[in-house]
């Protein structure tokens, strides 16, 4: 065999070895995939030897780390769904506001100031919020509402509000600025005022984008974790008094995991099946979100 | 910023304001005065978004002054508010992100380097696409469950900087993994025509010109995630980073805790002088973020200059 062939075989070898080797570290994210589906439904499938499915999901009572025990997973739930609602209550009017703005009134000038303000405030760790919501947002509201605990539902919506509406803003402002500039130009030949056009012609041609950022926005509420822990309580709690103290899916898990409980115990479980129900649920909001996105590229593209 | 500047650039229809048209009927003058409301509206409510950052930084900025000093910066924590320090979470940040980079850079840009210049179009690769989008979705937490059952108990690392290291590079892999395609796509393929023209192979051409071109691109996604990591609390909770911690960690087995997990710590404790120490966390938190990403966005504007 000649030296050049050789050399060519080897480069061969070595060429295919570090196709391999990328492909291997691209199956790394799978593998992460297949590790939590796979953690979560062991550890859950042993939760629910213990305790049936229907009184996880159907019971009223989370009471797992001291007796009488009681596994009922709706308290948790309706903490995260407060934090949901109060959350969108902030942050889709201003997102929403705030992208029309950006892509319908600002200059190219403002604008190069606004979204990096905004990426910043995406950027903000969650455990700031928290403090924030603590220190400065709770005194305020027990000012105007003194029944409100120093643990509420309330300001822990308002900071996870602030803190979703970057991504609501940012990706309705794709979402807008996609619509054809001849649909805009169309509506002002007709008379339309730019209000007008904005809400009646431009949101309604991007609106499964907008819809799609809103249910991104509710997924990373739902999953958000620091600032509710700080600032929502400790108190699982069926309840839909914004003033009371709640506990999210979240913050049960961050619960436990500080508490230190021992593998194999039920309180341990516990956090896998609770783990597993969140992951469920942000789960398949992002593949309806992803979706809903996918038939907006399809309109335009 | 006055209204009519920001009118001239739009289109001129919506010119509502000084002028008064005594031409038009009741109704026309009832929408001109809606529309500018509603203009008034939206940018009041993008304004109200960034005086909520001012005031976010102003509270922390006013709540941490006096508090951060030399001191603060060089003592471990304490139960005596005025002699505590963030000397271990400082270095354990720094050994934690460390490590993270040391994992998650290679793997990362090694994927994205395989999804962009080697895979061919196909079920699996369109799988592992969906796959990177849906995990970047994944809630912190969750990587903190895994690492928990994975790294921390099953391979038996215990709640050591490695376990953690390991954890957030799977949460921030998704973030390399996407910043780093796109720097790979933005490269020319006339670069990588010339190279096979030239004779190289496939690796020759990705090391020599693909990886030096997309590298600013690169590092400013790296930059970014690795700055989403520095912040994040949860994954390190739950694989077990300590709020106690009097010692700077000597290896990657040894007990450690974060800048975050010291907030949070002291800002769970209802004693005032505690939220004064953390909001001195912060505000040093803030500004290592702050460094990092202006160093992202000066590597992006250069990057996109050439």
């Amino acid at each position: 065999m000649s030296l050049a062939r050789r050399r060519t075989l080897r480069r061969d070898g070595v060429e295919e070895g570090i196709r391999a080797g990328l492909f291997l570290c691209a199956l790394v994210s799978v593998a992460t995939t297949a590790g939590i589906i796979g953690v979560l439904a062991f550890e859950a499938f042993e939760f629910f030897r213990e305790v049936p499915l229907t009184e996880f999901l159907l019971g009223t009572r989370w009471t797992p780390l001291f007796e009488p025990r009681s596994f009922g997973v709706l308290p948790l739930v309706g903490g995260t769904f407060m934090i949901v609602i109060g959350s969108s209550v902030v942050a889709v009017p201003l997102g929403l506001a705030s992208a029309i703005f950006l892509s319908e009134y600002a200059g190219a000038r403002l604008r190069g100031v606004l979204k990096p303000v905004l990426e910043i405030l995406a950027g903000v760790p969650t455990v700031v919020y928290g403090y924030f919501a603590l220190t400065f947002v709770t005194p305020i509201l027990q000012r105007f509402f003194p029944e409100t605990r120093v643990f509420n539902a309330a300001s822990a919506s308002i900071v996870v509000g602030i803190m979703i509406l970057p991504l609501i803003a940012s990706l309705c402002d794709d979402a807008l600025r996609a619509v054809p500039e001849e649909l805009r130009q169309g509506a002002f030949a007709l008379g339309a005022t730019r209000m007008e056009v904005s809400l009646r012609v431009v949101v309604p041609a991007a609106l499964s984008g907008v819809l799609a950022s809103f249910v991104l926005a509710v997924s990373r509420a739902i999953g958000e974790t620091m600032a509710v822990t700080l600032a929502a309580g400790q108190t699982p709690n069926l309840t839909f008094d914004f003033r009371e103290s709640i506990q999210t899916m979240t913050a049960y898990i961050v619960q436990v995991s500080l508490g230190d409980a021992p593998a194999g115990t039920v309180a341990y479980k516990t956090l896998f099946a609770v783990a597993a129900l969140l992951f469920v649920i942000t789960l398949s909001m992002n593949l309806i979100a992803h979706r809903v996105l996918g038939r907006f590229r399809e309109v335009y593209e | 910023m006055s209204a009519s500047k920001i009118d001239l650039s739009g289109s001129n229809i919506d010119q509502s304001g000084s002028k008064v048209d005594l031409r038009a009927t009741p109704q026309l003058r009832a929408r001109r005065t809606r529309a500018s409301v509603f203009r008034w509206l939206c940018q009041a409510m993008t304004l109200s978004a960034v005086a909520f950052l001012g005031l976010l930084l102003f509270q922390v900025v006013r709540d941490a002054w006096g508090w951060l000093d030399w001191n603060f910066l060089s003592s471990f924590p304490s139960r005596r508010p005025e002699n505590a320090g963030i000397k271990g979470a400082l270095f354990g940040t720094l050994w934690m992100i460390s490590f993270t980079a040391l994992i998650s850079v290679p793997v990362g840009v090694a994927a994205a380097l395989y999804l962009e210049e080697y895979a061919r179009p196909g079920r699996l690769n369109t799988l592992i696409q969906i796959n990177i989008a849906n995990l970047a979705g994944v809630p912190s937490i969750v990587y903190g469950i895994l690492g928990l059952a994975l790294f921390v108990r099953g391979v038996g690392l215990g709640k050591s900087v490695l376990a953690a290291s390991l954890t957030m590079s799977l949460l921030i892999l998704p973030v390399i993994i996407i910043a780093a395609r796109e720097a790979i796509r933005a490269v020319p393929s006339s670069l990588r025509q010339a190279a096979y023209a030239l004779g190289a192979t496939r690796w020759q051409t990705v090391r020599h010109h693909v990886l030096p071109s997309a590298l600013p691109g690169i590092l400013t996604g790296v930059i970014l995630a690795l700055s989403r990591a520095i912040g994040e609390a949860a994954p390190l909770i739950m694989t077990g980073a300590l709020a106690f911690v009097a010692f700077v960690p000597r290896s990657p087995m040894d007990d450690f805790t974060a800048l975050p997990i010291q907030i949070y710590n002291w800002a769970s404790r209802p004693q005032a002088e505690f939220h004064h120490l953390a909001a001195a966390a912060i505000v040093v938190l803030l500004v290592v973020l702050f460094a990092m990403n202006s160093l992202a966005i000066v590597l992006r504007q250069r990057a996109s200059g050439r």
